[in-house]
């Protein structure tokens, strides 16, 4: 039955019709000159990368075996990181709760806060923490204030954005039966509002906090304390050997940070 | 009757508290004291140069009076700056999401072999474990100062990210269209092309466009080390206290930012 | 012709499903399966298609051996099974013709799979059978915009599209509604003899077993306790299926098919 109708007619079929045909090729067409571009236009010299797998090679020779002498000086400073990491987590809460308050549509109090506290947000989250570091370092010199100060500032951004999310998605009617009851603002807020957003907010911090361990690994590279200061000292003597050991105690730092973190998720939730 | 006793308010001077938010008094009390401890001990030992930092008012001051207003003289350096942070942020994404395609699927229980998927698996966690600054020193280290550098640090960033969690969408994709597919007699790429891939298309497209838009971000700071583009020029503004022209950078940066995620937000939003 | 001889499949260490099932489908039959949940349905027909693996035993299809196949003989064994789904298994974000020709998938090469250029006598037998069904003003819509029943019917027609020698269908009604369900039986059946293309249907649904299906066979814990014609399946051979399993789906079920008899 399927060859006798099928002898009536020779149909043509495509997946994409001419429009979605045409829209595909403009796609792929533009993705291929913006290709092309970059790697005629970029600034490398060629034959260096095609060197780049047996200079790679070489560097990690130059790493191994690590080398523990140091252990005691890597040892301090991964607890500068993580003191810089906890610190600035904790202090930024202070910040990020307002902001993240008159951030959300639902309880800013008018149109000019909700504009001041998009802007806090956003000017936070577009500027790195280590761009940051670079700013905090030339106004109060190197040291962990730099890098606890560019860790904040980052921080609130994030912070602030999530919580204000998570305001923004609670349940209206808890509020509106606070509301009812003739509660003032900030009632209405501690009734309503916080015992909704306990679990995201715990959920937040803790998720900020493993994000600034990485982060603070970084910030001793602009002088901004911590591990990435010894880091740096390494590669400028070229301590190859040392420079391997740091980055196995930052790879186990981060490790810890990541086992604590999920331990700390469950208990939370 | 007892409901109606205590309703009617026949006993009067009860007390009531708010449960405590942590039952167990010990750990309640405990962790307010570690939390005590742990700061006291953090400041004490933390070495604050309260000297110099005493200087930071009058210095941030003097910062933020030299960087009025932002100085867009330069314009060719910004333009190279900027041109050279976005070649790299885009073909480390093209890279990273080409590679990430395979080791994904590599890193994916569901279809992957044992060997091959603890493989899959560790590529993904090297690539994850070190903060994008650090493979830039790295790089910049063996590879010499440039854009390549800035590049092969993204790739590696992209792959990170993309891979795993297009593996882990692969973990979750529904089994019964790779069924089917089996069960018509196709091999392992084709299930992977029917029954795989368009179930993960669009977080594929998703990603490729969130990476894209990390990497800009990124882009912008691995310069810092001297892995290409605008963050080297930002970098030397700062070094000779040309903050006109480092706020200059900083403003383009965050629009360029700002720009980048309303847009990938826009095509993550269309492809569904 | 499919026969299966002494087949046992035991999921890692535990009791068996199936225990030494013998089953022989001869010419273009509709068999159905009759069971409850559990007594190892899809087993026996995913055991046909080596979805599952069987532990023992021999299954022949056309005189052909299928228990031992490996790599390509395994898939061009396959793809002369087609297999319908209780859940359509569509390719969700597939238009309907590419899954219709994704049962093309164990014919076509890589490159030809990939770039979806499938020769046109597949494209001609698609649209055809597409007829056939009355889904073909579908082709282009995606498939995750259709009805259940449209949707099995996509998935009759890709398993078509492997020009099967034999048909399996693992509870291809239980997720549609009675009406939808009666139609995708129906066609099932007439399918069956235009094709002359034998069909194995899990079903769930006793009444229908016997209205749209030539021979019932009947399982209880991995073993075969009915054989025979829909006439002869009375009572007590429900009973036997049945009888002290307490399921709520069969509940409801199960006591309009006495009365179905009778008007039957
Ligand atoms: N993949 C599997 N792993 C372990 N046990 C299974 C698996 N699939 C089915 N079973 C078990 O085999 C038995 C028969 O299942 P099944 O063949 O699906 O029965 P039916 O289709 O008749 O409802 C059930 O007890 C089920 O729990
Ligand atoms: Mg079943």
């Amino acid at each position: 039955m399927v060859d006798h109708a099928a002898k009536l007619t020779d149909r043509v079929w495509s997946r994409y019709d001419r429009k979605e045909q045409l829209t595909r090729y403009a796609v792929y067409l533009a993705t291929l000159i913006a290709v092309v571009w970059a790697v005629r236009d970029i600034d490398i010299f060629w034959p260096w990368v095609w060197d780049a797998p047996n200079q790679i090679q070489s560097l990690g020779a130059r790493m191994w075996p690590p080398e523990f002498s140091k252990w005691s000086a890597i040892f301090s400073a991964m607890l500068e990181t993580v003191h810089i990491a906890t610190l600035s987590t904790m202090l930024t809460i202070f910040i990020a709760l307002p902001v993240s308050y008159i951030a959300a549509q639902n309880t800013t109090p008018n149109k000019i806060t909700l504009w001041i506290g998009r802007f806090i947000l956003v000017s936070s989250r577009s500027v790195n923490t280590i761009i940051w570091a670079l700013l905090f370092v030339a106004i109060f010199g190197p040291g962990v204030l730099a890098g606890i100060l560019a860790v904040m500032f980052r921080s609130v951004g994030f912070i602030g954005k999530l919580m204000g999310e998570a305001i923004e998605e609670i349940d209206r009617r808890p509020v509106e039966a606070m509301e009812a009851t003739g509660a003032s603002k900030m009632k209405v807020v501690l009734y309503a509002i916080v015992p909704q957003v306990m679990p995201a907010f715990f959920a937040i911090i803790i998720l900020r906090w493993d994000i600034n361990i990485r982060e603070s690994t970084v910030l001793g590279l602009v002088g901004a304390g911590g591990i990435g200061v010894l880091l740096q000292g390494s590669i400028d003597m070229f301590a190859w050997q040392t420079v391997a050991t740091i980055l196995l105690a930052i790879v186990v730092l981060v490790i810890l940070g990541e086992a604590l973190t999920s331990v700390l998720r469950k208990k939370v939730i | 009757m007892t409901s109606g006793n205590t309703a009617s308010g026949a006993q009067p001077g009860r007390v009531w508290k708010k449960p405590p938010f942590i039952a167990n008094p010990w750990i309640r009390y405990g962790l307010v004291a570690i939390t005590l401890a742990y700061l006291y001990w953090a400041f004490s030992t933390l070495p604050f140069d309260w000297q110099r930092i005493a200087e930071g008012l009058p210095r941030a001051g003097k910062i933020f009076g030299g960087a009025f207003p932002p100085s867009f003289e330069r314009g060719g350096l910004l333009w190279t700056g900027f041109k050279e942070s976005f070649q790299i942020a885009f073909l480390a994404t093209m890279l990273g999401v080409l590679l990430s395609v395979p080791i994904a699927v590599m890193a994916a229980r569901n279809v992957a072999p044992l060997p091959v998927y603890i493989l899959g698996r560790t590529l993904i966690i090297v690539s994850r474990s070190f903060h994008p600054v650090i493979v830039a020193i790295l790089f910049v280290a063996a590879v010499g100062f440039g854009p390549m550098a800035g590049i092969l640090t993204l790739t590696l960033y992209s792959i990170g990210f993309v891979a795993k969690l297009l593996a882990e969408e692969i973990e979750e994709i529904d089994w019964g269209q790779v069924e089917a597919m089996r069960s018509v007699g196709a091999g392992y790429m084709k299930i992977l092309v029917y029954g795989v891939f368009p179930q993960i298309m669009p977080r594929q497209i998703g990603l490729s466009m969130y990476q894209l838009d990390s990497n800009l971000r990124a882009s912008a700071v691995v310069g810092i080390v001297g892995a290409g583009g605008i963050g080297g020029t930002l970098m030397n503004a700062f070094g000779r206290y040309d903050y006109d022209f480092a706020f200059a950078i900083l403003l383009m940066i965050i629009a360029i930012i700002l720009v980048s995620e309303g847009l990938s937000g826009w095509v993550r939003k269309k492809v569904w | 012709m499919l026969e299966i001889t002494n087949l046992v499949k035991r999921y890692g260490q535990n009791e068996p499903v199936l225990k030494g099932l013998n089953l022989k489908v001869e010419g273009s039959s509709v068999v159905s399966i009759v069971g409850a949940s559990g007594a190892g349905k899809s087993t026996l027909l995913r055991c046909i298609n080596r979805l599952v693996e069987p532990t023992s035993g021999s299954i022949k299809l056309n005189g052909h051996e299928l228990v031992n196949l490996r790599g390509s003989d395994l898939r061009h064994s396959r793809r002369r099974i087609g297999m319908v789904f209780q859940g359509f298994n569509l390719i969700d974000r597939l238009t309907v013709m590419e899954n219709v020709l994704s049962g093309r998938l164990g014919y076509v090469s890589f490159f030809q799979a990939l770039t979806r250029r499938f020769p046109q006598s597949d494209i001609d037998r698609a649209f055809s059978l597409m007829e056939r069904v009355g889904i073909a003003h579908y082709a282009d819509k995606r498939a995750d915009q259709l009805s259940g029943g449209e949707r099995q019917r996509v998935a009759v027609v890709r398993a078509l599209m492997q020009e099967p020698e034999i048909l399996l269908a693992d509870e291809p009604t239980a997720s549609l509604d009675p009406k939808t369900s009666q139609q995708i039986m129906s066609l099932l059946q007439s399918l069956a003899s235009e094709m002359s293309l034998p069909v194995l249907i899990n079903i769930h649904n006793v009444t229908q077993a016997r209205m749209y299906t030539d021979r019932i066979v009947g399982m209880r814990h991995g073993q075969m306790i009915f054989d025979g014609e829909p006439k002869d399946f009375n009572q007590d051979a429900l009973d036997a299926i049945y009888g002290g399993i307490e399921s709520p789906e069969e509940d409801a079920g199960e006591p309009a098919s006495p009365t179905e008899e009778a008007s039957a």
